[in-house]
Formats: structure tokens, C-alpha cells, sequence
């Protein structure tokens, strides 16, 4: 596709991968609209995706670079009478800033007798480890960091030590062996070690295909907003989820799991079995809005529940957990919160949310998959340039795209990345998000079963903001399978940086070089910080652009998807108010193709040979959509490399 | 729209549907008819397994279709080796698994994989086990499943430690579930059975002294496990106090073992000639090789039910040949065997006494309580305070309501009879869908406090007025009583079981709604029967009556029955031993 000119007349264009963006495509695509899909980045899912390890620290290098400065073209040869070039930007790098990243697991494999490690021994290891850590962000330093060759890759993989460390080139490497590895010996959790041996930096770059690391972490709720339009579009079919299997709370310096489903009230140890009553009755009178609680509107959430004479124990669950708000929320939003919660309760499991297997980058790219499905045309690594402004109307008549040919439209959509900041108005001051990804080797709160998907929400101390944890097993596809590994994302409105924001928590929550007396806690083997705008900051109106184009905004800071999903139907019903947001996609055998002669036949019965013919342009049409499967999953194995 | 995906209208699917089915009827039939023949004509080939296959999978309830391929399986299983027996059977249950995830809850398909397990050479239970975890994953309350898991587990002899930490697990996730606490209640007593004890020397007839047998303290489980059990038990009933799976279980646990078959009274009446026997339990006197002993000399007699109605009846009676006690001076030594238990009783009857019994009065003591456990009273009351706990909580909760009453009931009946009283007043209350269930227990444990005051005041009559009874029971208990007072309750009728009053002389019922006396039959010392103010309306309802040879006065005033023409004349003429008639 990239090779050929694109149609020059479509009914929307839209730039950006973004959720927003994706599902605002399916639907116009839905109700047979043309749409032409473009992003300029080579990945889908814009701020929204999910990378490899290795993608993430090509993505990470990326914006150490900082933007490629690309030469300003003139494309006023292609403007026509009483039209007007509007340059688009061809940036998104401000929305991410302040990227830190540690790594405090050794560079390389260690030696293989660690069943004969002692505990001193391991803790020498564990402090060469953390001397070798770089402390700033300069990757490129940790070449001078190289070892001799004392440990040839176990499993016969000759990745030289060279290799491992520079990690362009290693991800290369990677690229160039698409064969599934060997699980490695250190992966095997059987082996009878008392010590877990930790993963070295080497292996996690070797084996970084196996992750898929989010940009944003969020969670399903499993009765939000984007659920019903997964289950209402069908858009469903193109994803697997898993439950959240526990949400834990982090109080008195222990983690423990809160029970909120009438499965973990039953079965929890903390609470006495009146603590339990209460607990339900509370859960139970939630659901209904009493006077009782109308006579609250205005004080605080906590306040309602201390005269609840509900215990401490229980008033913790229930404000920072179950309603996930702060002390001085009022009564009448955490008792929303808490209907919230309760009502995506039970639907698909214990906990209220779900979580895409493979990571969230999924979703936007399901949209995707079902706009191209019904027509839509696809283009990664290309952009828009500039809008054909028609002055009279002040409506976008067409875009350049990035290699200069104009394309008419009707509406154009576009991320607010590429949105110059003189022609957008957001909130003053900007808003950021702070964000952590860390890999660990071990969960929080060990249990019997190790594939455990875990919310976690930390109470804001000493001033701090309130932190939000999301701690993925490798059963959800978005770690190492078969290793005690956990990836751990960390979200919080900005203060200050990331760093600055979400350290004192890793610090006190997990064992790094700078935490102290946690030897129960996980490691931290690798971690990355950074900001990130945080999309609710854009307005949804008064922006410097002609009327029919319209910007959607990146990432929020709120644990669902209702801000995106809000903002994809709104733009849907201003273009066309009359039609179905994305109405169930019909089952295959249902469609109806046009044959040559379009003239309405179908009230005609339509003869045996002529079903015949049908089944064939199905299947072929069918065979299409596998094609297109095909195309993307090259796509995606693109980005891999 | 350009470009709009088109979409088949209802109608056009509508019509392409009924096509379908229409052709698959089509084949459906044919096949069937087919298969019939074939069993018609006794052909067991692979060909009949194929075609019943192909109808059971789109019809798994087809039981003809079933036996007629047992029969086919059988057949093969004569004509083929081992190996290609094992492989057959193979193929079968990987069938039966297409046909159980269409229709998990096939009757024909699990019982047929019952089959197929059973005969299967080389069976491999871990494989079943396997597919009953993830049916019950699916459903954790497919019966089939559990019926069929049972039989897996009995088979490939799964240890019963293993089978409980199984029921921990679904009720871990779902505790909604009659069939895992019911599990849980059938392994507990194997894993953690009841320390054998002796039971207490005052449960037991002292005449005899048989081991317990082990059907009666089998299913009793260990004080330690108990305690345990209690407490998981408690953490679902506060969890969830309107689940009754859980309280049933919390009952199955406070429950103890039924009471041991015995002879529990033998009376003897020198003017009946008459020798009436009261059993533990119900039993059918006439099967269970009864031996009515006189003086020694074995006796050939008659036994019967007080009711020609009861075949089994806690009281059997049987009346001596005439003159063999009816000289007033002679004493007579009686002893009833019950010839399949190793129990009997003696009973003597006096010089100069008409009547004579023999009875244990302690166990009447214990009699109304076995319901409840006989553990420590330590346990029970802290199983109430914990009750009352959630009671506060949950006022109006009629699952905790109930069970505070049957353990007030175990710990002391008469001491907790006003709360008793008030806890039911609530039932009826919260529960007004089961009122009169309520209000018939509440009648049994009043009947019940009344026997054991009766009992203490060591006297032969039973006064229950006012006490609201809805029904009658324990009458077997009733046997010696001669004055039974029941008047001012709401009483409908007099049933069957009141003929068991055998030593009845004076009834009082009045001011109920008894509309039937049927009860009041053949009872041979009954004279005076009081009913004024009930609802007896025609003179057939009095014809019970007409049974009792010495009855002599009756009061019949505010029933409306007297306002039926020559009631007088008419009544002469059904009851002619009455002389003193109230109307």
C-alpha cells in the first residue's frame, strides 16, 4: 500500500491510533462511510500501545532523541482558489516526558550453580548488580559496563555480551530468531532452589517478545462504557480478557487482599465474621439511594462511613478500595464510585474488571481491525501535513498527507499530539500523569495460585498523590510465561516527575538499592519512569480549527476507558446524528454482497446457483479479512523488530 | 448509504431457517427409521453406531437410541480383543463429551458414560475426574455431574482428604451449593468420625446391652472437626444470611443420630384383656417378628395398628384370647420380644390392679431433643450467642430466628419457653408465606414442653389449652394418658394417630374449628368427649365415635351439626351409649 498513491476522496480521515480515534473509525466505517486511517508512527495505538521490551526501549531512544526535526515542505502548490494551508504538527514527543529508567538486576546471566548459593553470596551478587546500575537514563553507558565472557548463553543461543548490551542492536538480534526459545533454566520455577535465582538483564532482553508492556495502565470495568461497546459492536470477538483475580490495599506498611466480592467476604481471614456482616449489609444498601444517605450530599465520603460504625478495617476497604476515592470526596460521589464498583461486581468474576490478554494496546487495534473490515483503508508511517482550509465556510476540504497528496474529505479527526499547541486549548496548567513500569520477580502478596492479576491502591501519604498499582502475571500475556516475573504499572496525577511521584512508593513497596529491611518484598529487576500528558485536559471545544475537524484527546488519568469512549461517540453524533453508534456487526453469512448489477433483487428469490455463488464471494470475502489479519500481524511483527 | 454492508432481512432468515430445519427433519427421521429397523432386525454393525451416533448428537435424550447402542458396545465386546474393546470404548466417551457440551445436563448421556466407564477395560479415572472439575467449573450445581463424579471418585478410590479439600474449593467460590455441602457432610464422617465413645448408659434399654450398631452413630463427626466446621459454616451465614444451603448444613451439623429402635412401653389392661406396645420409632409390627410372652408360654396373637390406615405405627396393639387375665386375684409376667433386635420388655401385672405398664421415663427426658446434638452444652451455647450476635444484626432474618429456637430448644426447653414463643411470633411475622408451617412447629414444641412437665409431674393427664396449636402430634407419647385437656387452640381435627390414646376416658376440646374427629376410634375407655364450640356439621363427622364402646357423655352445644332436623333421634340411633348428650 505504501508504495502506491492512496484514493484521493474519502468521507473521513483520521489521524492518529489512539482509542478515541479507533473507535470513532469503526463506527463511521460501520455505517459505510469511507475512512482513511492514518498514524505517522509505526505502531498502533498512538500513547494507548503496548510494546515488547524491546520495542518499549526503542521507544524509550526514541524520545531520548528527541524529535527527528523534519524539514517543512511547502505544499502551497496544491492549494486551489480561496483556500488556505493549515500545517499540522508532526510531533506527538510532548506528550511524554521526564523518562527515567533504573535497571538493578545483574547485566548477565549468573553462574549456573546457584543451588550452592549461599544467602551472603547472593546478596554480593545483588550489590554488584547495583553498582553496575546505571543511575541516569543514558542507556549508551551501560556498554562500558561489559564483563568478560565468562557465561556463554546456557542455552546455546550465541549472543555475545556485545550484543546483549547494546540494546538496539540486541532487540536486532532478537528480531533475526523468531523461533520461540527454549524456556531457560532460570525460568523453570520447579527447580528446587531455595533461592529464586533473579532474571539478568540479558534474559529480559532476550527474551523481550514476551512482553507487552502498556503505556497507559487501565482497567475494564466489566459494566463500563467501552465493555458494552466491545459486547454491543462485536468488536469483542477480536479479543480474549482476563479477570482481575484480587484488589489488594497497602495499609500499615502490609498488603493485603480486601474482600469485595461475597466469594472473598466468605473466605477472608482478616474480618470476623461480624466485620463480615456488616460488610455485606453495607454492600447490600449501597445499591439503592436511601434518604439517609441524600442527608450526606455535600460531607465527606468518610464521614458517612464513620458513622456507619462500620470498624476501621472495613472504612479503609470500603473509601480506598471499593470506592477508590480520597478522604474528602463528597458522600455522594463515593457512593457512585461504590455503585459502581458493585454493580460490574460478579459479571465475569470476583473483581469488577477485566484486562485485555496481551495488553491494552490491544483494544484500539481490535476498533482497527473492525473498521478495515468494513472498508477502511490503513496507513502506519503516514501523515497529514497540512488542512486544505476553505476560507468562506471555514471547513478542512481536504489534506495533504505526508508525501504530498491532497485528499479530499468531509471531516477530518485527529489526536491533539499532532494539533500545534497554539491551535488547542487545554487546561491551564497542564495536566500530567506519572507513570512506573517495573518488572519484579514476585508478586506483592504471594498466594497459592501464582497467576493472579492484582489492583492495587496505595493511600496518598505525607501529602503524596494517591497511587494506583496494577500488578500482570504472566497469564495475561504481558510478561515472561513460566517465571515468577510480574509487571508492575504505577499511575498517579503528576505533582511532581514520575520519578519524584511514584519512587517513594516503589521504595517502600518493593526491594531496591535504596529501600531498606524488605527482604520480604519483591525485587525490582528493571523500571521505567514517566510523564505523560494526561488526556482530560483537553477541551472539548474552542480549539483554533475549522469546524469540521475535530481532536481527540490521549491517555486519562481515570482507571476506566469512559473518557475516550464519551469522547469517540460525541464526535460520532455531531458528523451523524441520525445513525447507530456501532451497531452489533452482522454474522458473516448474513452479509449480503453486491453482485455487478446492483438493481434491489433481494426481494427475488434468489435460486440455488446463485447461493452458490454467494458461498465463493463470502469465502473470498472471508479470505480478504484474513488477508488483512495477515497484513497486520506482519504490521505488528514490524514493530517487533 | 454507498458502500453500507447489507444485511439478510428477517424475513429472507426467517424463511432460509425454516428450510433448514425442515431438511434437517428430513434426515433426522430418515436415519432414525433406519436405525429402528436395524434393531428390529437384530444387526449390531458399525453402521448402526454410526447413524444412532449422528441422531444422539443433535438429540442426546433419545433413550431407545442409547440402549440400542449398549446393546451394539456389548456385542462388539464378545467378537473383538481387549486392545480394540478399549478402543471402541475410547471413541465412545470422546462422543459422549461432543454430546454433554451441547447438553451438559443430558440424563442419557451421563448415564450412559456411567455405562461406558464401567465396562471401559483400562479405564482412566483421572481423565474423568478431570472433565467432572470442568463441568463443575462451568455449572458448580449440574447434578449429573455430581452424581457421576461420585460414582468416579468410588471407583478410582480417590482419598476422602482429597474430596474434602475438593468441597473446600467450590464452596471457597461459591458457597450457594446444597451439592458440596452435602458432600462435605457424607466425607466428613469417614475422615474424622466420632470418637467411639460409649454412648450414655441412659439412652440405652437397660435390659440389653447391644453394641451401637454402626448405621446409627456412622454419620456423627468428631468434636474437633465439628468446632471447625461450625466456624466455616458461620462465616457463610454472616456472609450471606439469606442463604439456606448453609443453614441447612449448619442443621445437618447440629443434628445428632436417630433414636435406636426400641420398645419403649408395653401396657397391659386386664378389662380389654388388652396388651398395647409403643415403639421408638414407626414399624410394621406385623413384619418385624413381635413375641408376646405370657407366664412363659409364648403366645399365638394378633397384632395390630391403632388405624386400620397405618401399616407402620410407633403403637401396635393386640387383644389376649378371652379369660387368660381377666381373673382380678391371679398375677400375670408379660414379655414382648422384638425378635430381629436384640431387645424385649417385661411387664408385670399385679394382684388386684386392673392395669399395669412398663416404660423408661429418662428417655422421654432426652426424646424431644434429638434433633439437636448431645455435645456439650458449653458448645451449643456459644453456637446460640454466636445466633443471637447475628440475630441483632439481622433482626428479621428468618433463617437465624430458626435456628435460635431449635438450639434453645436443645439447651432447655421449658427455661427458653417465652423467647421461644416470641421468636415464632416474628417467624410468622417476616416469613407470612409460611405462617402455618410456624405455627404447626411451634405446636410441636408446646406439645413437646407439655409431655415433659407431664413427665416431671409423674401424672396421666395432658392439659394443652390456649396454647394456639394448629396441629397434634408426639400422640404416640400420649399412650397412658387418660384426661387430655385441648381446649381454646385452633384445631381442625382429631387425627388418625389419636386412636394411639389408648387409655383415653375424658377428651376436652372445645372452642377449636374441629370439623373431622377421625382420631377418635375404637379407643375402649373413652367416656366423655367435650366439644362445644367447634365446627362439626353433619352427623357423618360423628361416626368415628360410634367405635368407642363406653362413651357416655358428649357435648355437642355450638356446633352446627344441632341445628340438623331430629338431631336428637338421629343421634340415639348412631351413638347409643350416650346418655348424657349436650346439644
Amino acid at each position: 500500500m505504501a508504495a502506491e498513491d492512496l484514493p484521493s476522496e474519502f468521507d473521513v480521515v483520521i489521524l492518529g491510533t489512539g482509542l478515541a480515534e479507533s473507535v470513532v473509525a469503526a463506527a463511521f466505517s460501520r455505517v459505510g462511510q469511507r475512512v482513511l486511517h492514518l498514524d505517522r508512527r509505526s505502531y498502533y495505538a498512538a500513547n494507548w500501545a503496548s510494546f515488547t521490551f524491546n520495542a518499549l526501549l526503542t521507544w524509550i531512544q526514541q524520545h531520548h532523541e528527541g524529535p527527528q526535526p523534519e524539514e517543512v515542505q511547502d505544499w502551497s502548490s496544491l492549494l486551489e482558489e480561496g483556500e488556505e494551508l493549515i500545517y499540522l504538527s508532526n510531533s506527538d514527543s510532548a506528550s511524554i516526558s521526564n523518562l527515567q529508567v533504573f535497571c538493578f538486576t545483574s547485566e548477565e546471566d549468573e553462574e549456573e550453580e546457584t543451588p550452592n548459593t549461599t544467602e551472603e553470596e547472593r546478596g554480593a551478587a545483588d550489590e554488584d548488580a547495583v553498582k553496575e546500575t546505571s543511575e541516569s537514563a543514558d542507556l549508551k553507558e551501560e556498554e562500558s559496563h561489559q564483563k568478560p565472557e565468562e557465561t556463554a548463553a546456557r542455552d546455546g543461543e550465541q549472543l555475545t555480551n556485545k550484543d546483549t548490551f547494546d540494546l538496539l542492536q540486541a532487540s536486532q538480534n532478537e528480531g533475526e530468531e523468531p523461533n520461540a526459545h527454549q524456556p531457560t533454566p532460570i525460568a523453570a520455577p520447579s527447580q528446587s532452589e531455595p533461592t529464586r535465582k533473579k532474571i539478568s538483564y540479558a534474559q529480559l532482553v532476550k527474551e523481550g517478545r514476551r512482553f507487552n508492556i502498556d503505556l497507559v495502565s487501565k482497567l475494564m470495568y466489566s459494566r463500563g462504557s467501552l465493555v458494552d461497546l466491545l459486547i454491543k459492536s462485536n468488536v469483542s470477538r477480536y479479543a480474549e480478557f482476563k479477570n482481575v483475580t484480587r484488589i489488594l490495599t497497602y495499609r500499615q506498611g502490609k498488603v493485603e487482599q480486601v474482600p469485595c466480592s461475597r466469594a472473598d467476604v466468605f473466605a477472608s481471614r482478616q474480618l470476623s465474621v461480624v466485620e463480615k456482616r456488616k460488610l455485606m449489609r453495607f454492600l447490600t444498601s449501597c445499591a439503592e439511594e436511601t434518604e439517609e444517605q441524600r442527608a450526606y450530599n455535600g460531607r465527606p465520603y468518610l464521614e458517612f462511613l464513620t458513622d456507619q460504625q462500620l470498624g476501621e478495617n472495613l472504612q479503609h476497604f470500603l473509601l480506598h478500595s471499593i470506592a477508590m476515592v480520597t478522604e474528602d470526596t463528597p458522600t455522594e460521589e463515593g457512593l457512585a464510585s461504590t455503585r459502581h464498583f458493585l454493580r460490574c461486581l460478579g459479571r465475569y468474576g470476583n473483581t469488577p474488571f477485566l484486562f485485555p490478554v496481551y495488553g491494552l494496546g490491544e483494544i484500539p487495534q481490535c476498533f482497527c481491525r473492525m473498521c478495515a473490515v468494513f472498508g477502511g483503508v490503513y496507513c502506519l508511517r503516514h501523515s497529514v501535513s497540512g488542512l486544505l482550509l476553505e476560507r468562506d465556510s471555514n471547513r478542512c476540504k481536504a489534506v495533504i498527507d505526508s508525501r504530498g497528496q491532497r485528499i479530499n474529505c468531509s471531516h477530518f479527526i485527529v489526536e491533539e499530539g499532532f494539533v500545534g499547541a497554539d491551535r488547542k486549548r487545554v487546561a491551564t496548567p497542564p495536566r500530567f500523569l506519572s507513570r512506573a513500569v517495573l518488572i519484579t520477580d514476585g508478586s506483592l502478596l504471594p498466594s497459592e495460585s501464582e497467576q493472579q492479576v492484582s489492583m492495587v491502591m496505595v493511600p496518598p501519604a505525607a501529602g503524596g498523590p494517591v497511587v494506583r498499582m496494577v500488578e500482570l502475571c504472566p497469564s495475561t500475556m504481558t510478561c515472561i510465561p513460566g517465571t515468577c516475573e510480574d509487571l508492575v504499572h504505577l499511575t498517579c496525577q503528576s505533582v511532581g516527575s514520575a520519578y519524584e511521584d511514584l519512587s517513594p512508593v516503589v521504595t517502600r513497596m518493593f526491594r531496591t538499592p535504596e529501600s531498606h529491611d524488605q527482604e520480604k518484598r519483591p525485587s525490582v529487576l528493571w523500571c521505567l519512569y514517566f510523564n505523560m500528558a494526561d488526556g482530560s485536559g483537553l477541551e472539548a471545544e474552542g480549539h483554533d480549527l475549522p469546524a469540521n475537524v475535530y481532536v481527540c484527546s490521549g491517555p486519562d488519568g481515570a482507571l476506566g476507558h469512559d473518557h475516550a469512549v464519551r469522547q469517540a461517540e460525541d464526535i460520532f453524533q455531531k458528523i451523524l446524528p441520525e445513525e447507530d453508534f456501532c451497531p452489533p456487526a452482522p454474522n458473516p453469512e448474513d452479509i449480503i454482497y453486491d453482485t455487478e448489477n446492483t438493481s434491489t433483487g433481494e426481494d427475488e428469490r434468489q435460486d440455488r446457483e446463485e447461493d452458490r455463488q454467494e458461498d465463493v464471494r463470502e469465502e473470498d470475502r472471508q479470505e480478504d479479512v484474513r488477508e488483512e489479519d495477515r497484513q497486520e500481524d506482519v504490521r505488528q511483527e514490524d514493530r517487533q523488530e | 448509504m454507498h458502500g453500507r454492508v447489507k444485511v439478510k432481512s428477517t424475513a429472507q432468515q426467517e424463511e432460509e431457517k425454516r428450510k433448514d430445519r425442515e431438511k434437517k427433519l428430513k434426515i433426522y427421521v430418515a436415519a432414525r427409521d433406519a436405525c429402528f429397523s436395524k434393531r428390529k432386525e437384530g444387526i449390531w454393525d458399525d453402521e448402526a453406531l454410526q447413524i444412532s451416533q449422528q441422531l444422539l448428537s443433535s438429540n442426546p435424550d433419545f433413550a431407545t437410541l442409547w440402549n440400542y447402542r449398549r446393546e451394539i458396545l456389548m456385542h462388539l465386546e464378545t467378537v473383538k480383543d481387549e486392545d480394540e474393546v478399549q478402543k471402541i470404548y475410547e471413541a465412545e466417551l470422546s462422543f459422549l463429551e461432543s454430546c454433554l457440551k451441547v447438553k451438559p445436563k443430558s440424563y442419557g448421556s451421563w448415564h450412559h458414560r456411567c455405562w461406558v466407564s464401567t465396562r471401559l477395560p483400562r479405564p482412566d479415572w483421572a481423565r474423568e475426574l478431570n472433565l467432572c472439575d470442568q463441568c463443575l467449573n462451568l455449572d458448580d450445581r449440574n447434578f449429573h455431574c455430581w452424581d457421576y463424579r461420585r460414582m468416579v471418585v468410588k471407583m478410582s478410590g480417590v482419598p476422602v482428604d482429597k474430596e474434602l479439600a475438593f468441597t473446600d474449593r467450590l464452596i471457597g467460590s461459591n458457597f450457594s451449593n446444597y451439592s458440596s455441602w452435602h458432600y462435605r457432610s457424607t466425607l466428613l464422617p469417614l475422615l474424622h468420625p466420632e470418637s467411639p465413645e460409649p454412648p450414655s448408659p441412659c439412652c440405652k434399654p437397660p435390659q440389653s446391652s447391644p453394641p451401637p450398631s454402626p448405621q446409627i452413630h456412622s454419620h456423627r463427626v468428631c468434636e474437633e472437626q465439628l468446632l471447625k466446621e461450625y466456624e466455616l459454616v458461620q462465616n457463610a451465614f454472616f456472609t450471606d444470611p439469606n442463604d439456606q444451603s448453609a443453614w441447612f448444613y449448619y442443621r445437618w451439623l447440629l443434628g445428632r443420630a436417630e433414636r435406636e429402635e426400641m420398645i419403649s412401653c408395653v401396657y397391659v389392661s386386664r378389662d380389654e384383656e388388652r396388651v398395647a406396645v409403643a415403639f421408638s420409632r414407626p414399624v410394621n409390627a406385623q413384619s418385624v417378628g413381635l413375641l408376646l410372652v405370657l407366664d412363659g408360654l409364648p403366645q399365638r396373637v394378633e397384632w395390630s395398628s391403632v388405624h386400620p390406615r397405618f401399616k407402620h405405627s410407633p403403637v401396635w396393639i393386640c387383644d389376649l384370647p378371652p379369660g387368660t387375665i381377666s381373673d382380678i386375684p391371679n398375677e400375670h409376667n408379660l414379655t414382648v420380644h422384638w425378635t430381629e433386635k436384640p431387645t424385649h420388655r417385661d411387664c408385670a401385672l399385679y394382684t388386684g390392679r386392673s392395669e399395669s405398664w412398663c416404660r423408661d421415663s429418662a428417655t422421654d427426658q432426652e426424646l424431644f431433643r434429638s434433633e439437636l446434638s448431645v455435645e456439650k452444652t458449653s458448645v451449643l451455647q456459644s453456637e446460640l450467642q454466636s445466633c443471637n450476635q447475628l440475630q441483632e444484626l439481622e433482626p428479621l432474618n428468618k433463617w437465624c430466628l430458626l435456628t435460635i429456637i431449635l438450639l434453645m430448644r436443645a439447651l432447655d426447653p421449658l427455661g427458653y419457653e417465652k423467647e421461644t414463643l416470641a421468636h415464632f411470633q416474628t417467624l410468622r411475622e417476616v416469613d407470612s408465606m409460611r405462617s402455618a408451617y410456624y405455627s404447626d412447629l411451634c405446636s410441636k414444641f408446646m406439645i413437646e414442653n407439655t409431655i415433659l412437665k407431664m413427665e416431671y409431674a409423674e401424672v396421666r393427664v395432658f392439659s394443652i389449652s390456649d396454647k394456639s396449636l394448629t396441629t397434634l402430634c408426639h400422640l404416640d407419647q400420649l399412650l397412658l394418658v387418660t384426661h387430655i385437656n385441648l381446649s381454646s387452640n385452633q384445631l381442625q381435627r382429631l387425627p388418625l394417630q389419636f386412636a394411639m390414646l389408648q387409655c383415653l376416658e375424658v377428651l376436652e376440646a372445645d372452642d377449636n374449628s374441629i370439623e373431622n374427629l377421625e382420631g377418635v376410634y375404637h379407643l375402649p375407655k373413652l367416656e366423655e368427649v367435650l366439644l362445644k364450640n367447634n365446627k362439626i356439621s353433619t352427623l357423618a363427622d360423628l361416626q368415628p365415635l360410634a367405635s368407642c364402646p363406653k362413651l357416655k357423655c358428649l357435648d355437642l352445644r355450638g356446633n352446627p351439626v344441632t341445628q340438623t332436623d331430629n338431631v336428637e333421634s338421629k343421634l340415639a340411633e348412631l351413638l347409643p351409649s350416650v346418655t348424657d348428650l349436650l346439644l
